[in-house]
């Protein structure tokens, strides 16, 4: 079936309009970011940055305390998804490769916890963590990040787990090796792809958050990057200069990681975790 | 969501054989006792994790709901129970009642239009040459990417009143009196700031899973119909919808709860404002929670919120269990 010019022409056009307005946002948000004051407040937008500048990029780090921010995110963030890496990866194994009673209650189990509304939950959360004492500490933000990001690293290597073909593992296990040891020499290898997808969305979603260390942190020492960026509104007011490049710095992480390992994470996600 | 009783650790859930051999396989030579509780011992750490960290959290939740928990007792550490009196007083309150409207309606409209929009764009993207598709993905994932507060930031400043991108743009086209607007000042217009952001970063997962699960619709599926005599439309209806169906459940599914839940896109774009005139459920918790400090009542709340959340889900999530059943 031949089409026709307008046939051929229309898919593409509105394929260039969308990518606009998805790509637009993040690109106003680097180019604002590098544009001096003057270029930003001005009645007519400076559609591209001709003048670059890093001063924003030096307000917005010169904020008291940036890099206790960003040492307490990136502690937060990595602590989390390793923990959560390493009880999944025994957890999805069993899931995967083993036969055993309740194995789908668990995955089961494990669905809904993933839905879990961790934002509505925030009070109790809260007077926990205030009943124990640990009130702007990083301990009680590293275990609940850990758990948001649980059941989808679960369910995801699962996925993983049972793409790699048994006969690898019964082949070693033939060879003499242990249950283990075939695990660690065989199977772990195979994973890294699945390892990388489901740490980046646990990093995303660790990075990201916002509610929770809003209510438990109010001490400065103990907040995380989100906030900071969050406070910028308030404390510089109409410097969106300084608050893009806070911004930027902010996503730069994620994008980087996101738009590398891309292919690899969806494929996982539609693997494990959303069925489709 | 009650997540942990619905879950027996080795409960009657009966061992269906229906493995298909996917799962299961020989049970190794050295089976024992030991081997019969590994895999018990290997989803101990997740399910001790699950119990304190999710199943304490939303029993708590339901604790607090049925106390006098104010700034007072708060700070005494006095526990007062009250019955139902938090429940009594949120169900009475027409508040209550308006922000769960307001919260399902917005969930709505933001769910039709990041299915229907990201369906018609991962359609797009199964039509398009490589080179466009390519590009159009890198589009699509860059949104996707972009964290929530940062996304947040940059939409305040796209909406800003002076010198922001949109108001600008309308200004050129005709709409003069939008020049100096202030988007946050009203009701609708703070919605429909929300609404465009929470669409823009929820139409990529859409439409790249959508696209994805179209590759795998069998070519020779589209030929038959078209041996049949089906046109364009016709085998999209017969052909390309079925085949997606399950995965259309499934993605609105968790767009119902991820909208619902969109406490961080309403409370920093205008927190709630103007007049707490935009809150949705998790804010409203929040403020009378939190902001408020009346705990209990925040926690009556979000008890609720989970139940009305639960009752928008039911119809999926049987759909979406009794999938993954039938694939174990």
């Amino acid at each position: 079936m031949k089409r026709s010019l307008f046939g051929r022409l229309w898919p593409n056009a509105t394929a260039v309009v969308l990518f606009a307005g998805f790509v637009f946002p993040v690109y106003w948000m680097f180019a604002t970011a590098l544009k001096p004051t003057g270029d930003i407040l001005s009645e007519d937008p400076v559609w591209f940055p001709t003048d670059i500048t890093f001063e924003h990029f030096g307000t917005a780090t010169d904020v008291d305390h940036f890099w206790t921010y960003v040492t307490n995110s990136l502690t937060v963030t990595v602590l989390a998804v390793l923990f959560a890496l390493v009880i999944a990866l025994a957890g999805s194994f069993a899931l995967a490769r083993m036969r055993f009673r309740g194995r789908r209650g668990f995955v089961i189990g494990f669905m809904l916890a993933q839905m879990a509304p961790w934002e509505v939950m925030i009070i109790a959360m809260y007077m926990i963590v205030r009943d124990a004492s640990m009130l702007n500490s990083l301990v009680p933000l590293t275990l609940f990040y850990m758990m948001m990001i649980l059941p989808f690293t679960i369910l995801t290597l699962r996925g993983f787990v049972a793409a790699v073909p048994k006969e690898l593992e019964e082949s070693a296990m033939v060879d003499g090796c242990t249950r283990a040891q075939a695990f660690r020499r065989i199977i772990l290898p195979l994973l890294a792809p699945g390892l990388m997808a489901t740490s980046l969305f646990g990093f995303i979603t660790a990075w990201n958050e916002f509610a929770l260390v809003l209510v438990l942190n109010k001490d400065a020492g103990a907040q995380t990057l989100p906030l900071w960026l969050s406070s910028f509104q308030t404390q510089f007011g109409d410097d969106w200069g300084a608050t893009m490049a806070a911004s930027s710095l902010f996503a730069v992480p994620i994008l980087i990681l996101f738009v590398f390992l891309q292919r690899k994470a969806v494929s996982g996600l539609t693997a494990g975790a959303v069925k489709g | 969501m009650t997540v942990q009783t619905e879950r027996p650790p080795s409960g009657p859930a009966d061992l269906r054989e229906a493995d298909g051999g996917k799962g299961g396989g020989p049970t190794p030579p050295a089976a024992s006792r030991a081997g019969a509780l590994a895999p018990y011992l290997l989803l101990l750490p997740a399910l001790v994790a699950s119990v304190l960290l999710l199943g304490w959290p939303l029993l708590k939740d339901v604790l607090l709901s049925f106390q006098n928990l104010n700034m007072g007792q708060l700070i005494q550490h006095v526990t007062e129970w009250n019955g139902v009196d938090n429940y009594q007083e949120t169900l009475t309150s027409e508040d209550f009642w308006r922000v769960t409207l307001r919260s399902i309606l917005f969930t709505a409209v933001n769910v039709v239009l990041i299915m229907v929009l990201g369906t018609l764009t991962g359609l797009l993207l199964a039509r398009l040459g490589r080179r466009m598709r390519v590009t159009l993905l890198l589009g699509l994932v860059l949104a996707w990417a972009m964290p929530i507060v940062a996304a947040t930031t940059v939409y305040q400043w796209l909406f800003a009143q002076r010198f922001g991108v949109v108001n600008w743009v309308l200004d050129k086209l005709g709409w003069h009196s939008m020049a100096d607007y202030s988007w946050t000042s009203s009701q609708m217009s703070t919605f429909f700031v929300v609404t465009v952001l929470i669409v823009w970063m929820s139409i990529p997962f859409v439409a790249i899973n959508l696209y994805a699960a179209t590759t795998t619709i069998p070519g020779e599926l589209y030929e038959a119909a078209a041996l049949d005599g089906a046109g364009a439309w016709r085998s999209f209806t017969t052909v390309t919808l079925p085949f997606l169906r399950p995965f259309l459940y499934a993605t609105t599914f968790l767009e119902i709860i991820w909208v619902f839940k969109a406490f961080v896109q309403v409370y920093l774009i205008n927190g709630g404002g103007p007049d707490r005139l935009t809150e949705i459920l998790p804010v409203y918790a929040y403020v009378e929670g939190v902001g408020n400090q009346h705990y209990g009542m925040g926690a009556a709340i979000a008890v609720l919120t989970i139940a009305i959340l639960l009752g928008l889900t039911a119809y999926y999530l049987r759909i979406v269990l009794k999938q993954e059943e039938d694939e174990l």
